[in-house]
């Protein structure tokens, strides 16, 4: 090719490389990154939950042919009781981790909501007052936590830490140690309380999650919170309000454990700091087995109401069955570990 | 255009006596995609030899195979001239390759002294010596031409450049008899490239081979003594003569067209209002005293060394760092300091250096990337219409022609220029007036650049205010309308980018001086 034809053919054709090499080079790229079948059903938000729903269905399983009493209405109710509570405070959780946090100090928050509202002085306003004090304490522990964290730019993992500790302190500080009983006949019924034959604490339960699914799927909140979680740099530069997302994330945390603390209150009638211990480690170890990153960025909220889900489940069959709780623990750390295992895998094969 | 006939893409120059490495008809299949399929490598002893080929040809499998990180399905290596299998990167690393990659496998943690002798460290029964680590990380980096570098620091205050010469003093601690570079030259300045060409020289005088990757020809031309080119995971050629073979076949070979960039006409002077005007702007020890404007329709290229602080100057004028003094006008209006979102709001928009750390959200989908800043008017009172938002993205990603036409595909499946197309789509659909684009072709292949241009161009002929940052001359002359030459921090030249060439503009990065001798 001569120099003119050269910078005819420059003048002529843009210059880009003939369509169909580059998309031979391009298909050939999409089929590297096209994972095998499995991996890309497992891939899919449904598919991780998919799996989960499995373990669910083979623990059923276990618990009709091991206990008489397992498919019963009454058992299948008080699991999902149960696990109304952790599971409130597992969305909170869920969002944090996804967007990139993570929050230790919600069930030592919790413990001092509950405690908070439940002092003779709070009572003394009545149930509306009780709530209100709950949720603030709540959000305000949250907002704490998010204004160190995003403008002291100090590690969650130190600032939630911190402020599990000092949250259980100030609890027990307020109660002097000593459970508060729930006198407030309002806050007392929400545990009894039963709509067409279901508690109102399993109500309160799918409320928050419904609220919680449509935050992070259907709103730019959600969005962002992706974004932010998957890549704070990026996020930045495209313009987001990182830090003060932030803070939001870690409000909507302290809100869920306000939320629970009142759940809680109204389940065995007292306000104690003794309340919400270690329910930051299962509320966290539902998110990974409900296949949300822990570096953040990717996660479904389904996937962790599963794996709150999948707990409850365990627990009840070993009540059921008159095991030990010790016996227990070593089957969640299992199930842990395997779920772990098996997500790495399809991601491995996935990239 | 025809696919070229085997024959001739395969002009072997001759097979040298004994090569240090041979690899034949190497194949490595990956679940759904070979991406080695048959690729022939000979490297001798004491020799240059540079990989060449498109991102995405097989370069990074080969080294991988190399290094013992990948094991190959079918072909054979020769090492020294028997049959030698790397089952993993401890074999490779016993037989004496090492490879500095791209992005360096140092800890940034530890000292200097610690990163070169790790896995090796020198001591006894267990116990490790730092002073005789400290002596040899200190012998090393003398030869490498860094005296300099304190063996105790900790790596990770050590600029990029630092951390390359550790990772090449690491290779030589290990007696290394071949040393895979793998783009070593993309974070340094041409300064520094001029030392890592003389060190690469001494190696080589030693009889060590070096196996070198870049994207940049020129330096083939300087450095290397042989080329062997893969194009989609097979060798078109092998053991070219580095300083003989032309440029044009060389890129005919790794793209089967024979074009070298062509750079987008510029059309009439830009006439438009301006824009963007920055006034007096300095950051304490990065730059100071910056100042110049951008009109509607005009492309103004930052031009300097890595360090000179012409990415700083781009990102506080986005607002991603604070100033210490000094104005941002955007369309008239005064911007705070410091803040990003007031920058978008007043529409800027910035592709950064980084794209995958700083610009995409690699595994979120096409559209997701795109419509991130522009989120909001998808949504009302907050709340998403998925359609309207994947619709939006779809059309401008067609038309700035994003291959695969598929938003819903995540970005990391993309080729390097069709996730810088992404980045650009975004600010695109924000209908951004003020571009700043940080090195918008790096990690581009030779082929999408083009694409880049024309694309940055036209959004220029639409009356978009472009600032560029390249540290390749030829882009920032080619491209912009008006260049800005950069050197430690100040604005040394402002003129036409037609009053200025090359060999001027290095001049005045390096020396501050224009040849003529007018100094600003």
């Amino acid at each position: 090719m001569t120099a003119n034809d050269r910078q005819a053919e420059a003048v002529v054709t843009p210059p880009v490389p003939p369509a169909a090499e580059q998309d031979r080079v391009e298909t050939e790229g999409a089929r590297a990154d096209r994972p095998s079948a499995l991996a890309r059903v497992l891939d899919t938000g449904v598919g991780r939950n998919l799996g989960l729903v499995a373990v669910l269905v083979v623990l059923c399983v276990i618990g009709v042919s091991t206990a008489d009493t397992f498919a019963t209405t009454s058992n299948l109710l008080t699991i999902l009781t149960s696990a109304s509570i952790i599971g409130v405070i597992t969305v909170g959780v869920t969002v944090v981790i996804i967007g990139g946090g993570i929050d230790l100090s919600v069930g030592k928050v919790m413990a001092l909501a509950s405690v908070w509202a439940t002092t003779v002085a709070t009572q003394s306003y009545g149930p509306a007052v009780m709530v209100f004090c709950a949720l603030a304490v709540g959000a305000g522990c949250g907002l704490v936590n998010g204004v160190l964290i995003a403008y002291g730019r100090i590690v969650p993992f130190i600032v939630t830490l911190a402020m599990l500790i000092s949250a259980q302190g100030l609890a027990e500080r307020i109660s002097g140690k000593r459970s508060q009983i729930v006198t407030d006949p309002t806050i007392a019924a929400i545990a009894t309380t039963r709509v067409l034959g279901i508690p109102l604490l399993v109500y309160i339960f799918a409320a928050v999650v419904a609220v919680g699914w449509v935050l992070l799927n259907r709103t730019t909140f959600g969005r962002r919170t992706f974004a932010i979680g998957g890549n704070p740099e990026a996020a930045r530069l495209a313009g987001l309000h990182v830090r003060r997302h932030t803070v939001l994330l870690y409000v909507i945390s302290g809100l869920c454990a306000g939320i629970a603390a009142i759940m809680i209150a109204s389940l065995t009638t007292t306000g104690s700091s003794t309340h919400g211990t270690l329910y930051e480690l299962d509320a966290i170890a539902a998110v990974i087995i409900g296949g949300t990153l822990l570096t953040g960025g990717r996660g479904t909220l389904i996937g962790s109401i599963l794996g709150v889900l999948v707990f409850t489940t365990i627990t009840n069959l070993f009540i059921l069955n008159n095991l030990a709780t010790e016996v227990q623990n070593i089957a969640k750390g299992l199930i842990i570990v395997a779920a772990v295992l098996f997500q790495s895998r399809a991601r491995r094969a996935d990239t | 255009m025809a696919e070229p006939e085997r024959s001739e893409v395969d002009p072997t120059v001759s097979d040298l006596p004994t090569p240090l490495l041979q690899m034949r008809g190497i194949v490595k299949e990956f679940p759904g995609v070979r991406a080695l399929d048959g690729v022939d490598l000979d490297v001798a002893a004491g020799e240059v030899h540079c990989l060449l080929g498109q991102n995405g040809a097989g370069k990074s499998t080969l080294i991988k195979v190399l290094a013992g990180a990948h094991r190959p399905d079918s072909g054979e290596i020769r090492w020294a001239g028997s049959p030698i299998v790397f089952g993993s990167p401890h074999d490779a690393d016993a037989a004496g390759i090492a490879t500095i990659h791209q992005e360096l496998d140092l800890v940034p943690g530890l000292s200097v002294a610690e990163n070169i002798v790790l896995g090796h460290e020198p001591g006894r029964f267990g116990f490790s010596s730092p002073r005789s680590a400290e002596n040899v990380a200190r012998a090393l980096l003398r030869r490498l031409g860094h005296p300099e570098i304190p063996p105790r620091r900790e790596l990770g205050r050590l600029s990029a450049a630092g951390q390359q010469i550790v990772s090449m003093a690491r290779a030589l601690s290990r007696d290394a008899r071949l040393i895979v570079m793998d783009e070593p030259s993309a974070v340094l300045d041409a300064d520094e490239v001029d030392n890592l060409f003389r060190v690469v020289r001494e190696l080589t005088a030693d009889g060590v081979a070096v196996v070198y990757i870049s994207h940049r020809l020129e330096e083939i031309r300087r450095i290397g003594d042989r080329v062997t080119v893969l194009k989609d995971g097979r060798t078109v050629a092998r053991n070219l003569s580095a300083p003989q073979t032309p440029t044009s076949e060389v890129i005919r070979l790794m793209t089967g067209r024979a074009i070298e960039y062509v750079f987008p006409d510029r059309g009439p002077t830009p006439t438009g209002d301006v824009v963007l005007e920055v006034d007096g702007l300095s950051r304490r020890g990065e730059f100071a005293d910056v100042s110049f404007t951008v009109r509607a329709g005009e492309v103004v290229g930052l031009a300097g060394l890595v360090g000179s602080g012409r990415s700083e100057i781009l990102e506080t004028v986005y607002g991603a760092r604070r100033p210490t003094t000094g104005t941002v006008r955007a369309r008239g209006k005064k911007l705070p300091g410091g803040s990003v979102p007031a920058a978008v709001r007043a529409g800027m928009g910035l592709a950064p250096e980084e794209r995958k750390s700083q610009g995409l959200l690699m595994s979120e989908p096409v559209y997701r990337n795109v419509s991130l800043p522009a989120l909001g008017r998808f949504a009302r009172a907050g709340f998403l219409s998925g359609g309207a938002e994947l619709a939006a993205a779809a059309e401008i990603t067609a038309q700035l022609d994003v291959r695969p036409p598929d938003p819903t595909r995540p970005v990391r499946t993309l080729s390097g220029g069709n996730q810088q197309k992404v980045v650009l789509a975004r600010w695109l659909l924000e209908e951004c007036s003020i571009l700043l684009l940080d090195e918008p072709t790096r990690g581009v292949d030779v082929g999408a650049r083009s694409e880049i241009y024309a694309l940055i161009r036209r959004l220029a002929a639409r009356g978009v205010a472009v600032l560029l940052v390249s540290s390749e001359v030829p882009e920032v002359l080619g491209l912009a309308d008006r260049v800005l030459v950069v050197r430690e921090g100040r604005v040394v030249r402002e003129a036409p980018a037609t009053e200025l060439d090359e060999g001027r503009v290095l001049d005045l990065v390096m020396e501050g001086r224009d040849r003529e001798g007018s100094r600003l």
